[in-house]
């Protein structure tokens, strides 16, 4: 029973550590941005993508294994820090006073655009690269062998959240953003550049949703239209957590991913609804989300 | 004289050219449906495009081995409209209309998806279009009632299941309790209903452990891992295709799931030689009939192969198998109608008389339309064991079962046959 529990926890604790991770950049984008990026699943592509070819040279090179997780890392996040901001400088930027729904089918037009351009430059057939998935080792718990990759990918969650909250609450540029989240016109008029804001958000949120797909890569097949699903979960995610909250995102994976892994255990007819059915739950109490931000009342 | 020089070259070049027209009017025009985008383009859909290609080309210079060695169909040359098939069954349909009364295609071959032969079959009827389905796998299409116009040159789905059922009674005589990872679609539960009902046959006293329904296209299946490998379960039987299997493979190998099971691959071979190192020695891999590294070895089949690798560097797998098949079911159908029209084009309902119960040779071995009326046909099928040798994935301890041991008899749904145990005439 103890070891049924474990099993549930660890398979939780691993799928929401993926979760947070594909969906954190999406709420951030929408936090400051106030646009649904549904181009982001295309980001987390691109990530693993460019995460693939990356490590097909590392091992082609005979380059050292315990660096490719440095390699996997800067790879994406190099590649959302490039492809993001020029999206946002190039076509988003011409947006914003536009209604939120257009500027939402305006990425779902990137999205499909985006994916084209990824099977242009990368082909239809699948890219392995199992190496830094299986360097690792296991280890075992509960009488079950877990690849330490997922624990890495747990300290990179924990990481990221960590990085982002000190971020936001600890640096000047953070202070801006709450800033830009709260109110832009205001910030504008107090002097703050919400045009460089912007830019540097949607990298930002590019570059994780990037991260998310690079560190996933080593245990999939990198295929066209991977980054369709890790749309619709994420937006799950972020929609219970309360569009634009971190901590919003960080509960709502907890909770999805631990809710699932009971199901599969446990009732596997569920799963396939299982992370929706929590949403539709939150959603009936709490339609703004768990930790919706709150919006000051304008006259 | 030089006038009238220039007025006979000028006759001539007209009749040239209207001899080209003659013959480009004489052309039979063949749309070829299959993914050319999205997860299912890679394993299944490009395979089966290169595979169609192929063909087309071989038949028109007249250079396929014999009884497919007359140029295009009967002479005349084939031309090739390709369409993609991704997209919802509404855009389907839509562009099967399109090919038919747009493009004026003469026929089609087509289809991956189950969800998509459901969708085109009667549009296919109404229509009057002679339509081979070429890799879909759902029992229904001629289970559910008569069809006039449209054919399948291979087995159905059941023959994957119950192969794999027959080949695990074969190895292991004894097997207490099995479970499965399927997707949770038509594919998935079809396979896993078929399979678990034909284990019961084999098996009367056996136990289900768990049967793991994750969405299409997860990707993560680490806590299905888990389940799977809490069930203990002697065999684990999976049909997943394409990314979802390749993900699980990848997954599930480092974490000793084939240590304490025997892993059945239903459409295994698809993957077998891009993730040959990560699938272990003892894994039971199937290719969806007598295709790929499991065909018989026969100079069709050695034709196939040879040119299929000289041009595309890669082995045909068992799509291409598919879609090879069915073109030259095609091909026999077409030019057997033409010869009792006289050697004129023949029309639809002719082409569909001429196909119906029909006996071909494929590159995959015999073929039968015996059953549907004589539009479904049946074939042997066959599984394997993965194992490395000098580093080369090969398939050992193969068995092959005939049609009638994984096929129903004509006239028998699918379901009701395995619940009757499976029995063979």
């Amino acid at each position: 029973m103890i070891d049924q529990i474990m099993m549930v926890l660890v398979d939780g604790i691993n799928y929401s550590a993926w979760l947070f991770l594909a969906a954190v950049g999406l709420t951030l984008i929408y936090g400051v941005m106030k646009i649904v990026n549904v181009a982001h699943g295309s980001f987390y592509a691109l990530g693993a993508y460019v995460a693939a070819s990356v490590m097909g040279a590392w091992v082609a090179y005979d380059l050292p294994p315990a660096l490719s997780y440095v390699a996997l890392f800067v790879s994406a996040l190099v590649a959302g820090f490039i492809v993001g901001p020029l999206v946002e400088r190039l076509i988003l930027r011409y947006q914003y006073e536009k209604d939120e729904v257009v500027i939402l089918l305006i990425t779902y037009a990137l999205f499909l655009v985006l994916e084209d351009v990824l099977k242009l430059i990368w082909g239809v057939d699948p890219y392995f690269i199992i190496e830094p998935y299986a360097y690792l080792g296991n280890f075992e718990i509960a009488g079950m062998s877990y690849p330490n990759y997922y624990l890495l990918m747990l300290g990179l969650a924990i990481a990221v959240g960590i990085v982002l909250t000190f971020v936001l609450k600890k640096t000047n540029f953070g202070r801006l953003l709450v800033s830009v989240i709260h109110d832009r016109e205001i910030s504008a008029a107090m002097g703050i550049d919400v045009s460089k804001i912007f830019v540097l958000t949607f990298g930002v949120g590019c570059a994780l949703a990037g991260i998310a797909g690079a560190f996933t890569a080593p245990t999939t097949s990198v295929t066209p239209g991977m980054g369709v699903e890790v749309i619709v979960l994420s937006f799950a995610v972020v929609v219970t957590g309360g569009l634009g909250s971190l901590p919003g995102v960080a509960l709502a994976a907890i909770i999805m991913g631990i809710v699932r892994a009971f199901c599969i255990h446990y009732i596997p007819q569920l799963e396939l609804f299982v992370i929706f059915s929590v949403m539709a739950l939150v959603l009936a109490f709490r339609p703004r989300g768990l930790f919706s931000l709150a919006e000051a009342r304008k006259i | 004289m030089k006038f009238k020089l220039a007025l006979v070259a000028g006759l001539l070049s007209g009749m040239a050219v209207t001899a080209v027209q003659a013959q480009a009017d004489n052309s039979i025009n063949v749309g070829i449906v299959t993914f050319l985008s999205g997860p299912a383009a890679s394993p299944f859909g490009v395979p089966a495009r290169n595979a169609a290609e192929l063909l087309i080309s071989e038949f028109n210079a007249g250079t396929a081995p014999a009884p497919y060695n007359n140029k295009g169909f009967g002479g005349s040359p084939l031309k090739m409209t390709l369409i993609d098939e991704a997209g919802n069954s509404t855009a389907v349909v839509t562009e099967f209309r399109n090919l038919v009364q747009r493009d004026k295609v003469d026929l089609i071959v087509g289809y991956i998806s189950s969800g998509n032969c459901l969708a085109i079959t009667p549009v296919a009827e109404e229509l009057k279009t002679v339509t081979f389905l070429f890799d879909c796998g759902t029992p229904r299409i001629f289970e559910d009632g008569k069809k006039d116009f449209v054919f399948r040159a291979v087995n159905h789905a059941t023959a994957d299941s119950v192969g794999a059922a027959r080949y695990l009674k074969a190895q292991k005589p004894t097997i207490k309790n099995f479970g499965g990872i399927n997707q949770n679609y038509a594919w998935g539960q079809d396979s896993w209903n078929d399979f678990s009902a034909a284990m019961k046959v084999l098996y009367p006293s056996i136990q289900i452990t768990t049967s793991q329904m994750p969405k299409l296209f997860a990707g993560q299946y680490s806590a299905e891992i888990s389940a799977l490998m809490a069930s203990k379960s002697e065999v684990v039987h999976t049909s997943f295709w394409g990314g979802d299997m390749e993900a699980f493979i990848l997954q599930s190998s480092p974490r000793g799931l084939y240590k304490n099971s025997d892993v059945v691959l239903v459409a295994g071979e698809t993957a077998m030689f891009r993730l040959a190192d990560r699938i272990p020695d003892g894994t039971i891999i199937g290719a969806r009939g007598p295709y790929g590294v499991l065909a018989p070895d026969t100079p069709l089949n050695r034709w196939f192969q040879e040119k299929f690798t000289a041009r595309y560097n890669v082995p045909p797998n068992y799509t291409a198998y598919q879609m090879a098949n069915s073109l030259l079911a095609a091909k026999l159908g077409y030019e057997k109608a033409m010869a009792a029209n006289g050697g004129k084009k023949p029309t639809s309902d002719q082409i569909a008389a001429a196909t119906r119960g029909i006996e071909y040779e494929g590159f995959g071995g015999k073929h039968k339309f015996s059953l549907g009326n004589g539009h479904q046909a049946v074939s042997e099928t066959a599984y394997g064991r993965a194992k490395k040798v000098d580093g080369k994935m090969t398939l050992v301890d193969v068995v092959r079962f005939p049609a009638e041991q994984v096929m129903p008899p004509n006239g028998v749904k699918s379901a009701d046959w395995i619940a009757g145990g499976m029995k063979t005439k």
